[in-house]
């Protein structure tokens, strides 16, 4: 993880059309720490959900060959149920739930060491993508992660 | 069993925060009962799970925005439960 730039996948261990898991270590330092919390480093509940997201991201760009770009738009039931201190390994997995017209509705998960960290509804909205460069960057993005069946520029 | 129009109704009134009993044949869904486009969604996924479908709003907006079909077709209740019905029909007969 790269929490400054947003980068919550570490390594794709597996993807399908339904289903993806990830890997995804916490940095021992981040500026972040500094803030949340002073003498109790966690990170931060909203970068859990956020590593939910990307991760029914890259596994809605992989169903779609990178067609159009998933853009986070509802976040249902999160239950955050465990701290997650610096250094922690975690297993970060989307499903799947629903691909309807121009949305697509998943279940994230994520664990530690078999411990359930956190859960929640995802809903991501469809659109194409607003400019060639992020069309890139996903593409450049996911093949830094080991995104399987990244297309070609 | 309920009609179309009926279940599509309850998905909203409980999908949103539209009393069940302002939610008429003749309401448009955007114009008259508010629903903005976060809550379109939520209903769109209740329907696609109610009805076992997958509404084609993207069509049925690019049809609207070409000037193709009037916003009504699709948009107003009694339209929209005869379009999901269709489409149900549709899927029956392994459309």
């Amino acid at each position: 993880m790269r929490l400054e730039y947003f980068q919550m996948i570490d390594h794709v261990t597996e993807a399908g059309p339904e289903r993806l898991a990830a890997e995804a270590r916490v940095p021992e330092a981040s500026p972040v720490f500094e803030g949340h919390f002073p003498g109790h480093p966690i990170l931060p509940g909203v970068l859990l959900v956020e590593a939910m997201a990307q991760a029914s991201g890259y596994l809605l760009l992989h169903r779609l060959g990178f067609a159009r770009m998933p853009f986070l738009a509802q976040v249902r039931e999160a239950k955050l149920r465990s701290f997650v201190a610096p250094g922690a390994a975690l297993s970060v997995e989307a499903a799947l739930v629903h691909e309807g017209s121009g949305y697509a509705v998943t279940e994230g998960r994520i664990s530690a060491g078999g411990r359930r960290i956190c859960d929640a509804g995802l809903t991501l909205r469809l659109l194409d993508f607003p400019s060639p460069e992020l069309a890139a960057a996903m593409r450049a993005q996911a093949a830094r992660i080991g995104l399987p069946g990244v297309p070609a520029p | 069993m309920a009609s179309a129009f009926d279940r599509i109704a309850d998905i909203i009134a409980e999908t949103s925060d539209v009393p069940r009993e302002t939610i008429t044949p003749d309401s448009h869904v955007i114009n008259d009962l508010g629903i903005d486009s976060l809550d379109f969604l939520d209903i769109v996924f209740a329907i696609d799970k109610a009805f076992g479908i997958k509404v084609p709003v993207e069509a049925w907006t690019q049809e609207v925005n070409q000037g193709k079909a009037p916003a009504e077709q699709y948009f107003v209740m009694k339209n929209l439960a005869a379009r999901i019905e269709e489409l149900v029909a549709a899927k029956a007969a392994g459309g």
